[in-house]
């Protein structure tokens, strides 16, 4: 079977598991919004202070959820002790991770599209002039954390303590994507608004650096 | 399955004595050999242990990396006790960089942490070898953790360039304390410096060959183990 082939089965599988329970993209939805409410009650922002730390509250609130809502992908392969079919399944080991890793970025961004226009109400950011250049930013951010975050959940799958360790593992490696994804959005939401052509560049070789890690070694993880 | 032998005991008696001489004599230098700095001063001697720690964790950066490839390549445990004891020394070796610079800086900068781009990006490094090595004490069976660590040391090893750039680069659009980046460096400091250097390298080397070592022995003792249980059955 094609590699193709077997990722879209697998990502039909999980967008299936998800369709039928909707548990965790309701429950991140729920996360996001209150972490944002909660940031704005620490802060308090002024029109300007929004503009200027609104993405970054945006970006960590969105990392914080990832390193939860990611989580499950594998852990519950485990629970239903299903990894090892998927093991014995005659694909390649890297579509079961690739089509996780989809599925993974396809809820993040579901959850970002649902998002977006209540963060710009909450903290009164004119996004709809920029709306086309903020999307592909978050596509690209989503992307480099579905992926690092997926390979990561995978292994954090197999230790204990796993839901601490995620995040523990995730965060530091994420900090480049952190920045870059953060400084993008704030130069889309400033007075003037530009799409910093140097982050742009450092998000995709973010992605390409470690879709590609993932397609080198993603099998390693899967061994038995 | 030779455990520590007397010819054993010795060499390693003789590369101990040998670093801790090295070591004693860069102590030495730092605070008599180097002349003193004209604008820092005194504590500017700190440089000579705390940039060498940095270039020493590179060292047992590189070496972890490489370890944990050759791994993943051969599957010869000896690469994954290799990636594990230098990571432990990676670790190490910045813990001192980034304690020793708030000692200098405080004194120099006015602050403890300036959030410059070089000391924020190697916190970063620092947390992601913390967490690699807190992944191997939370993964029980040994073969899975050599696998899941080398995976783990992999990618670590990938964002060191990106966090250095996004740091750097973030860091440059944004205000920040005047550092004195000192172009020109005496040639007396140079060889200190140097020699400093060459004494961490000599001590990274002796630790992780006994952290090879322990490792070595704790996986014949899991074996024992293992053994016992089985006849026990």
């Amino acid at each position: 079977m094609s590699l193709a082939r077997a990722t879209g089965l697998i990502l039909a599988k999980e967008l299936r598991v998800e369709l039928r329970s909707r548990e965790l993209l309701s429950t991140t939805l729920v996360f996001v919004l209150l972490v944002l409410v909660l940031f704005s009650f620490t802060f308090d922002p002024t029109a300007a202070e929004a503009r200027r730390f609104g993405p970054g509250l945006l970006w960590l609130a969105l990392l914080f959820a990832g390193s939860l809502m990611l989580q499950p992908s594998f852990v519950r392969e485990q629970t239903n002790d299903t990894l090892s079919a998927l093991r014995m399944a005659p694909i390649e080991p890297f579509a079961v991770l690739l089509g996780k890793l989809v599925a993974n970025a396809c809820y993040l961004f579901f959850v970002e599209l649902i998002l977006l226009p209540i963060f710009a109400a909450l903290y009164n950011l004119a996004i709809l002039p920029v709306l086309g250049r903020l999307l592909l930013v978050l596509l690209l951010g989503t992307i480099g954390l579905a992926t690092t975050g997926t390979v990561f959940s995978a292994i954090t799958a197999q230790a204990r303590l796993r839901e601490l360790l995620l995040p523990l593992l995730l965060f530091p490696i994420v900090a480049p994507l952190l920045i870059a994804s953060s400084e993008a959005t704030v130069g889309l939401l400033s007075t003037q608004p530009y799409l910093d052509r140097v982050w742009l560049v450092f998000l995709l070789v973010f992605d390409v650096v470690f879709l590609t890690a993932a397609w080198l070694f993603g099998e390693y993880i899967f061994e038995e | 399955m030779a455990l520590t032998t007397k010819s054993n005991l010795a060499t390693s008696t003789f590369w101990t004595l040998l670093t801790y001489t090295l070591l004693a004599l860069a102590g030495y230098a730092a605070l008599f050999v180097a002349p003193t700095e004209k604008t820092m001063g005194v504590i500017q001697r700190i440089f000579y242990f705390h940039v060498p720690s940095f270039w020493t964790a590179f060292i047992a950066i590189f070496t972890t990396t490489f370890g944990s490839i050759a791994y993943l390549a051969t599957r010869k445990n000896k690469w994954d006790w290799i990636a594990v004891s230098s990571a432990e020394l990676a670790a190490a070796f910045l813990t001192v960089g980034l304690v020793t610079g708030p000692i200098w800086a405080k004194p120099v900068w006015g602050v403890w942490w300036a959030w410059d781009a070089r000391t924020t990006s190697t916190f970063v490094l620092w947390a992601m070898y913390v967490s690699y090595l807190l992944l191997r004490t939370l993964v029980d069976e040994p073969e899975r953790r050599a696998l899941l660590s080398a995976v783990v040391a992999i990618f670590a090893c990938l964002d060191v360039p990106l966090v250095y750039f996004s740091i750097w680069w973030f860091r440059t659009q944004h205000p920040q304390p005047v550092i004195g980046d000192g172009g020109y460096l005496d040639p007396q400091m140079w060889r200190v410096l140097l020699y400093c250097w060459g004494a961490l390298v000599a001590l990274f080397l002796l630790l992780v060959r006994q952290g090879y070592r322990l490792e070595r022995l704790r996986a014949e003792a899991d074996g024992l183990r293992m053994e016992v249980e089985r006849r026990a059955l």
